[in-house]
């Protein structure tokens, strides 16, 4: 426990908005609460008589079901609302759509968006908390700070802070949501950051925001203390920006050879899905060194502490 | 009271629950204290426990944010601390232990959430003061201090480490009067 409390907002749009102070809020509180995941029973009342809504405009598995699991924790009521089964498909706008669901009474809308920004607009129209899924390649907050948990959680064992790592991110950054909300996670915390990658899809106008930007994965292995390997996102990209597959694997995979040259204390991390043999070999995700299945459920700890901050907050009495 | 007499208050505490033979001489003991202060007081009766019987009761932190009553409508936050019970609570003889037992929420919360661990034989309440003013229909087994003192003033206590210093200080709520020592 090392913040003092501060959280006051409503909604949870971007790691960018939030102060060093609010990041580690949300921290402290998953901490608190992924010890009620390893109970028989797996509940707190904390958000009981509260709706939420997940509404999402783009496929996603893992994090519909991580919302919905931890709301479900939380005791809170959870409608499932996605595209192909509802009238957005009819032309409704994201707009109508939302303002309709929150006519039902509704405390929380959690959001995925293709279009960066629209979570934003969002929490300007409706008299509810709405909390980012990722939006198009702008920010997926909740793994920004389901990341940096992972990170916070090796350095303890360790002995370590988050400000002593260096971290690298891999992968497609320009078109990843999941490298912004890391780096600016990261950068308010205080650690170092290198991002990785083919020129095109790693520019070097990256550097504004206080990073290393290298092209040269082989070059920073032996330095860094975490490997943020991004999943290679075939439905954004542009086929002139993407080398070919087996070049890219290549030069950027994370394979046996490459975590060999890393620190042995080296994390590796990967938001999922995984494209198994393309930007990661079966040996580096599954091995000693991955901390993927420790996103994963850290990830519904972090989900637990957002909604908990977010929409049942109170105040002490005694 | 200063730091000798709450020592004093919890060696009667704990003398308390030594001559109680359903405790001691039943299904194993288990002490767990409500986060924050309640923890403290649970680890020094346990220590009380080991010195004259030469056994260690399991000591459990309970931390009840998730369970309060009160935590909606306000956007100023509580964040939880967690709660730490290494142990089964099952068929066992549980003793709940808070510093300042006033309106019976917390309580009330407590035992929300021990019955979410499991099902103990019985539950048995311990506190440091009894301040009086119950909305709940509780009442304590274990009694260090019962004070009479208006709804209005704030009782405040301290216990190392979390505090510098043991104390119990009684404050009213006219906002220019000092601390009453007790």
């Amino acid at each position: 426990m090392t913040s003092s409390p501060t959280w006051t907002r409503p909604h949870l749009l971007t790691l960018e908005s939030l102060s060093r102070e609010e990041i580690l809020t949300v921290l402290d509180t998953a901490e608190a609460l992924k010890e009620v995941s390893t109970r028989s029973i797996k509940k707190v009342p904390a958000l009981r008589g509260k709706v939420v809504v997940n509404l999402f405009f783009e496929d996603s598995t893992r994090t519909r079901t991580s919302f919905r699991l931890a709301a479900q924790r939380m005791s809170a009521d959870v409608v499932d609302f996605s595209v192909s089964t509802s009238s957005v498909s009819k032309g409704e706008t994201l707009i109508d759509t939302a303002r309709s669901i929150v006519a039902m009474g509704v405390d929380a809308i959690i959001i995925r968006h293709r279009s960066s920004g629209a979570p934003e607009v969002l929490s300007r129209t409706v008299q509810c908390s709405v909390i980012n899924a990722g939006d198009g390649s702008h920010e997926h907050p909740t793994q920004g700070l389901l990341d940096l948990f992972t990170m916070r959680e090796a350095c303890q064992r360790r002995g370590k802070k988050i400000s002593d790592l260096h971290v690298a991110i891999v992968g497609d950054i320009a078109n990843s949501r999941v490298a912004r909300s890391n780096l600016w996670a990261l950068t308010k915390l205080g650690a170092k950051v290198t991002l990785v990658g083919p020129t095109t899809l790693c520019p070097s106008a990256f550097a504004e925001f206080g990073v290393q930007v290298t092209h040269d994965f082989d070059s920073i292995l032996g330095e860094v203390d975490v490997i943020n390997m991004l999943r290679v996102q075939f439905e954004r990209l542009t086929s002139a920006a993407f080398p070919s597959v087996r070049e890219y694997s290549r030069y950027f995979g994370l394979n046996d050879e490459r975590l060999k040259r890393c620190r042995p204390d080296v994390l590796v991390l990967h938001p999922g899905p995984m494209n198994r043999g393309l930007e990661i070999t079966s040996g580096a995700a599954d091995g000693e060194k991955s901390a993927i299945l420790r996103q994963v459920s850290n990830g519904l700890a972090v989900r637990m502490a957002v909604l908990y901050l977010c929409i049942g907050a109170g105040q002490f009495r005694e | 009271m200063a730091a000798e007499d709450v020592a004093q208050t919890v060696r009667q505490i704990s003398q308390q629950i030594l001559a109680a033979g359903e405790l001691m001489s039943g299904a194993p003991l288990a002490l767990v204290g409500i986060r924050r202060r309640g923890e403290i007081l649970a680890q020094r009766i346990a220590a009380a426990i080991y010195a004259q019987t030469g056994r260690n009761p399991d000591v459990g932190a309970l931390d009840i944010t998730m369970y309060r009553d009160d935590v909606v409508g306000n956007r100023s936050i509580i964040i939880p601390m967690g709660t730490e019970m290494n142990f089964r609570i099952d068929n066992r003889a549980v003793l709940l232990l808070d510093d300042v037992l006033h309106t019976g929420r917390s309580v009330r919360a407590a035992l929300d959430a021990l019955v979410d661990f499991g099902r103990p034989q019985f539950i048995r309440l311990a506190v440091l003061v009894d301040r009086g003013g119950r909305e709940y229909p509780i009442s304590a087994d274990f009694v260090g201090r019962r004070l009479e003192i208006p709804d209005e003033s704030r009782v405040r206590v301290s216990l190392k480490p979390i505090d510098s210093d043991d104390a119990v200080v009684v404050n009213s709520a006219a906002p220019t009067a000092a601390g009453v020592g007790l």
